[in-house]
């Protein structure tokens, strides 16, 4: 489904990634774990579309079809999910209105009528419901003074609704209490199939115990210097990731 | 010959028709003395420092109409609300077309400056509020010299005015450049209600110049709530002079909905003449090309207990200039005063310009007076998320200010007006919103 082959990127003429190779199939899970500052959220960015960065080598594919050239809203329209380590506040837009506006422009973009009124509440309504959310909240101006809990689930709530192809769900466990945890994940879970792949962009072992990876990689200086199994994300959570870094520099 | 020339001799002959006689002949010639001094004015001005006039007075404006022109309801339906019921007072050139206006005399008077300044019956109101409110600057001074039509209402006392009023005023472009000087006057007496729209529109690229006075006194627990529609041609420029009398425990508000026109210059007054009043003033601007708005109001706190809410809204594009200069004044006595201000601007463009000069000058020692000014452009961050979530970037845009300016549409009172600004404003950022508002 996604294939990253090589993939250098800059920041302000800075260098961040510096040759990535990912591949991502159908049903899968992946995790990528790493220190501060390795390139993991650069990584989520650039996959989403994020305009901030310049690929300076390599490329992204989607089913076949480089995207590099593909506007955020272009990737999304093609199935592209990024949920937000830092939601951005909207005040004014609430959280229905903002939602209804997504996916009748998504569906806009692939020539379909807007979501009838009926079928688009009757699908907030459940969704709302796997994510403990409750109706009140979906009037509330969308992430505004939102706890840090609420605006995670709103993430989740919005993948629900949009039925992503591939969802990087990058930092959703941070900011997150053990109860707030255990319903995200439930709902990431809920929505996977053998259609839909899932990356999961964590520091921490924690949340892979409810969303169990089939891949873990270990980004560490713009590159992917480790893969495993869900093995080596307990392996990191008991020893760190300095005896990697021995490893690479070995 | 230039425009204040023109002005000059057009005046000799003007006055010269009209009741010679009467008291307002005198106050006539008194304000054109004025203007005659003063001339229109320029950027030296304090007041006019960031709005020059040169461009808009440069035109051969006709001063009175040669012809009578004449609408077809159905050209114009769309510059009404027309989808409720309203009383209509509506001017062509100038002159009143009875052919689109509904007028009453059933228990309120809603009908024309002509017929108040000459009938005896409407002379007492005359007497006690005509040109007593507008400062005798050189641009009032010139309506005044010229004001012979307008709208005219009258609400006695205990009336619950259900229907709204519409000002319209239409110029034709029959004539290569108009120049228009509209007079109104609204005087709402004790515990009446009235809701009032007012609209200017040219129907042609001939350039016009409008230069608009009204007077509106809110008597004793009188609610007014008047609402301006600025959505004209790009050759039209206006000068629009609002004030605003309030006696005690009145509740007054001008909504100012400003998305068109060459030039537009809003002077909004209100002045407090009692305790336990309430003044509001919103404005929502979005503006383009090389339009200009100067949006110059002033709070006058004369009396204890009162408040003033105070919130504009500025979206400019393009290469357009904004003016924001809103006074505040709290007098000595005008204890526990809560003044309110906010001036919230938005500049899509490296082109657009925004001046905005909050002006405080506070006497008295126990208020609350806040105010705030802020210029920016879109959040980047903001707009990036949406587009993740399949939101394309003009919708995403048009969302974040429809979002922006959406707390202003919060206090119209008049459904359909509501419904009617929203859709300006979709039009008007170029988005379909994709929901229900």
């Amino acid at each position: 489904m996604l294939k990253i082959k090589n993939l250098h990127a800059n920041i302000d003429g800075k260098s961040i990634l510096k040759g990535i190779n990912l591949e991502i199939n159908p049903g899968e899970v992946h995790a990528i774990m790493g220190p501060n500052g390795a390139g993991k959220s650069t990584l989520a960015s650039i996959i989403a579309g994020k305009e901030d960065y310049e690929v300076t080598e390599g490329n992204i594919t989607l089913e076949n079809e480089d995207i590099e050239e593909l506007a955020a809203e272009e990737r999304a329209h093609k199935g592209v999910f990024l949920s937000f380590q830092y939601p951005v506040e909207i005040p004014g837009v609430s959280v229905t209105n903002f939602i209804k506006t997504a996916i009748n422009e998504t569906r806009k973009a692939k020539g379909l009528e807007n979501m009838p009124a009926n079928v688009m509440l009757k699908m907030i309504k459940e969704k709302a419901e796997l994510l403990e959310i409750d109706r009140k909240f979906l009037s509330r101006s969308l992430n505004e003074g939102f706890s840090g809990g609420e605006k995670k689930r709103n993430e989740i709530f919005q993948m629900a609704m949009l039925e992503p192809k591939l969802a990087i769900l990058d930092e959703t466990d941070s900011g997150l209490d053990i109860d707030a945890l255990r319903i995200v994940s439930n709902g990431v879970n809920k929505l996977k199939s053998k259609d839909n792949a899932v990356v999961v962009i964590t520091h921490y072992q924690r949340l892979l115990d409810y969303i169990v990876p089939d891949f873990v990689h270990v980004l560490m200086d713009g590159k992917i210097v480790k893969s495993g199994d869900a093995s080596l994300a307990l392996e990191l959570e008991k020893k760190g990731y300095d005896w990697i870094k021995e490893e690479v520099n070995a | 010959m230039d425009l204040k020339d023109k002005l000059v001799t057009s005046f000799l002959a003007f006055e010269n028709q009209v009741d010679v006689d009467s008291k307002i002949h005198d106050i006539r010639t008194e304000a054109f003395k004025t203007f005659e001094t003063e001339g229109f004015p320029t950027k030296k001005d304090e007041n006019w420092k960031y709005t020059s006039l040169k461009s808009v007075l440069k035109h051969d404006y006709s001063i009175f109409p040669k012809h009578e022109n004449a609408l077809e309801y159905s050209d114009v339906k769309k510059y009404f609300l027309h989808d409720i019921d309203t009383y209509k007072v509506v001017f062509i050139d100038g002159k009143y077309s009875s052919h689109l206006s509904q007028t009453t005399h059933d228990g309120i008077d809603v009908c024309l400056m002509s017929s108040a300044l000459n009938k005896p019956k409407y002379k007492l109101i005359i007497d006690n509020y005509f040109n007593k409110i507008a400062p005798k600057n050189s641009v009032n001074a010139l309506n005044t010299a010229f004001s012979k039509e307008g709208a005219y209402i009258h609400i006695p006392k205990n009336k619950v005015v259900e229907k709204p009023i519409q000002i319209v005023h239409f110029s034709t472009g029959n004539e290569a450049a108009t120049m228009l000087q509209p007079r109104n006057l609204i005087v709402v007496d004790e515990n009446s209600h009235v809701q009032i729209i007012e609209r200017h529109q040219s129907l042609t690229n001939n350039p016009v110049l409008t230069n608009s006075v009204t007077e509106i006194f809110a008597n004793k627990r009188a609610i007014v709530d008047y609402y301006k529609i600025q959505n004209d041609n790009q050759e039209a420029s206006l000068i629009d002079s609002t004030y605003v009398n309030q006696k005690r425990e009145s509740l007054a508000s001008v909504h100012t909905f400003t998305f068109g026109g060459k030039l537009t210059r809003n002077n909004l007054n209100f002045y407090q003449n009692g305790e336990h009043l309430d003044s509001t003033m919103k404005g929502i601007t979005i503006i383009g090309d090389k339009q200009h708005v100067d949006h110059n109001t002033l709070v006058h706190h004369i009396e204890p207990n009162c408040e003033s809410h105070q919130d504009y809204k500025g979206i400019y594009n393009d290469s357009s200039t904004g003016v924001f200069n809103g006074k505040v004044l709290v007098e000595k006595d005008a204890q526990k005063t809560n003044a309110f201000q906010a001036n919230n601007n938005i500049l899509t463009s490296d082109k657009a310009t925004i001046n905005t000069k909050p002006q405080l000058e506070i006497f008295a020692d126990d208020v609350k007076c806040s105010h705030g000014c802020t210029i920016g452009q879109l959040d980047e961050s903001a707009l990036f998320y949406m587009k993740q979530r399949g939101i394309p970037e003009k919708e995403a845009k048009g969302l974040l200010m429809y979002a922006f300016s959406n707390n202003v549409l919060s206090s119209v009172k008049i459904p359909e007006l509501k419904q009617r600004i929203t859709k300006l404003i979709a039009t008007k950022l170029g988005v379909d919103i994709g929901f229900d508002l």
